[in-house]
């Protein structure tokens, strides 16, 4: 049991770093394609009898290839969609020609506490390991970026290669995340805790710390839940992705009525009429 | 002809009543998708097909047609997503996506409750990925009444809407109501979606929604003409995705059959890249080109 609150660790941990930057970089619906594009080599790895992280790592980086191209070319969205649908289409396919399709189909899509076996703890935390090297390495450049495309250009970031090793990273993050949250869940986790985190602090480390702190909480919650109640562990991050980031818009709305009511003028008849001009 | 159509098609009620909803499904899905591509609302249209998603099993839980619980929480997700979302752009994409995971999630509890609650196997399977040839005939004339509204909706508000989904600053100086054309244009997207996720799965129904549509906006720039293309495309898509369906129980001695939402997909994802083959090099520069 304790490797199923370690592989927990390593997929929170991730997901709030990782997720930062796709708030920042308004990627939630990339982060939403590549997780469904990895289900289909999920499926494709059982079918061939290799390891799943190898499969679901494979699909998601073509996914992020495919993307990053097809993107540059002209709107990204419709690209994102239909390569989204055909990840799914493609692993039901896949998982059709197997005998476990039921069971295989619901874990991959919405999650299974022992997602990640102890003989995967290894490759996951590597994985994981080199996604964080990753963002640490490309952390200006990728902030740059991400917050200021013009600006960036102007200073001579490669935003279009930006983007490719974002969403290469992207892919990673969903590689490992998938097993235990699910393919159609983890994007959620990857955009409630840090939107969350976001709405309560302004700074960028603070934020990416908060995302993880955030994310952490709901993972571990959502996994001692399933286990109580045998629902799906997916139900769990979805719903309590989406009240982290409730939470946030509401501390903000507060702190701004907050603001408004003190700007407001102490003497409210110089406000209404001021004096006369000299 | 034999070896394209595998005997006893034509004849096949199941086929008949997949012809014909997969029919009216693909049109009012590639007129909806056209202004859907249009304004910018792929996202949108994706997230409120897997918002209807958790419809399917909760229609089922309560004991109604799964057609029912698909449009009725599509159009209950359609007005969150209107409601919820802000002025800025990523602001939307966000609380879209927020709402787009809570759904999924109540979706995923439903099937699973579904799943221990009854006997019936499969529910993942056919809520997700469809099974049209499992589909009453009875069924026909609700999907085509459905169907019919949402074309009609788009009909209506031809005009504001075409102004509205390309210069939203210029259909407001004209005095277009763009929040009402909103979310009218929302409730024909949720009747489009919900409609579709019977015919090939509810995670599926993008593909129909937005595929045969970006392919025709690609190929002309006329709305008029492109609508007509989209529904060319769909009907097409669709239509062969039955067949090859039909045929594929025919391929290999396993019998096992492919199902037709991937043939469907696969062939919507095609016509999309063929399309872009056509297109001219020096538009590759322009911002917002398809």
């Amino acid at each position: 049991m304790i490797d199923t609150w370690i592989a927990a660790t390593i997929v929170a941990a991730i997901a709030g770093v990782v997720g930062f930057f796709v708030v920042l970089r308004g990627a939630a619906f990339p982060a939403h394609a590549l997780p469904n594009s990895a289900f289909a080599g999920a499926a494709a790895a059982n079918l061939l009898g290799v390891g799943s992280l190898l499969g679901l790592g494979a699909a998601a980086a073509a996914a992020a290839v495919l993307i990053a191209t097809l993107g540059r070319r002209g709107r990204t969205e419709v690209a994102t969609a239909l390569a989204l649908v055909l990840g799914l289409a493609l692993g039901s396919l896949l998982l059709s020609r197997s005998s476990q399709y039921e069971p295989q189909l619901y874990s991959l899509l919405f999650g299974e506490i022992l997602g990640v076996s102890s003989t995967q703890l290894a490759p996951v935390a590597l994985l994981a390991l080199s996604c964080v090297a990753a963002i640490a390495v490309l952390y200006r450049p990728l902030l740059y970026s991400s917050a200021l495309a013009e600006v960036a250009q102007a200073r001579g970031v490669a935003v279009g290669r930006m983007q490719l090793a974002f969403l290469l990273v992207l892919a990673g993050a969903t590689a490992l995340t998938v097993p235990v949250v699910g393919a159609l869940l983890v994007f959620s986790l990857m955009i409630g805790p840090p939107a969350g985190a976001r709405s309560l602090t302004a700074s960028p480390g603070g934020a990416v710390a908060l995302s993880v702190l955030i994310a952490l909480i709901a993972v571990w919650a959502a996994i001692a839940l399933s286990y109580l109640t045998d629902w799906p562990v997916g139900f769990f991050v979805g719903t309590l992705s989406a009240l982290a980031y409730a939470l946030g818009r509401g501390w903000a709305a507060c702190r701004r009525a907050r603001a408004t009511a003190a700007r407001s003028p102490a003497d409210p008849v110089s406000a209404v009429a001021p004096g006369p001009r000299r | 002809m034999h070896w394209l159509f595998e005997p006893g098609f034509f004849a096949s009620r199941q086929v008949q009543t997949a012809l014909a909803i997969g029919g009216v499904v693909a049109v009012v899905s590639a007129v909806v998708g056209v202004f859907a591509v249009m304004r910018g609302q792929s996202f949108a249209g994706h997230a409120l097909t897997d918002v209807s998603t958790a419809g399917g099993p909760a229609a089922l839980l309560l004991g109604i047609s799964p057609l029912l619980g698909f449009v009725g929480l599509g159009l209950l997700g359609g007005g969150a997503i209107e409601v919820i979302g802000a002025q800025r752009v990523r602001g939307r994409d966000l609380a879209t996506g927020i709402v787009l995971g809570a759904a999924t999630g109540l979706a995923a509890l439903l099937l699973y409750l579904v799943a221990t609650g009854s006997t019936a196997t499969g529910a993942t399977q056919t809520i997700l990925f469809g099974s049209i040839f499992a589909v009453e005939p009875s069924t026909v004339g609700l999907v085509s009444g459905f169907g019919l509204i949402a074309v009609a909706i788009v009909a209506l508000l031809y005009r504001p809407l075409l102004l509205a989904s390309t210069s939203s600053e210029l259909a407001a100086a004209k005095g277009v109501p763009t929040r009402l054309v909103g979310l009218a244009f929302m409730a024909a997207l949720a009747l489009a979606v919900g409609l579709a996720a019977l015919a090939i799965g509810a995670v599926l129904s993008t593909a129909l929604l937005i595929g045969p549509a970006a392919a025709a906006l690609r190929l002309t720039r006329r709305p008029g003409r492109a609508l007509a293309v989209a529904a060319l495309i769909g009907v097409g898509a669709t239509w062969l995705g039955v067949l090859l369906a039909y045929d594929s129980y025919w391929w290999g001695s396993s019998h096992n059959g492919f199902p037709v939402s991937f043939f469907v997909v696969a062939l919507s994802f095609l016509a999309y890249l063929a399309s872009g083959a056509r297109r001219p090099v020096a538009s590759a520069g322009r911002r917002g080109a398809l």
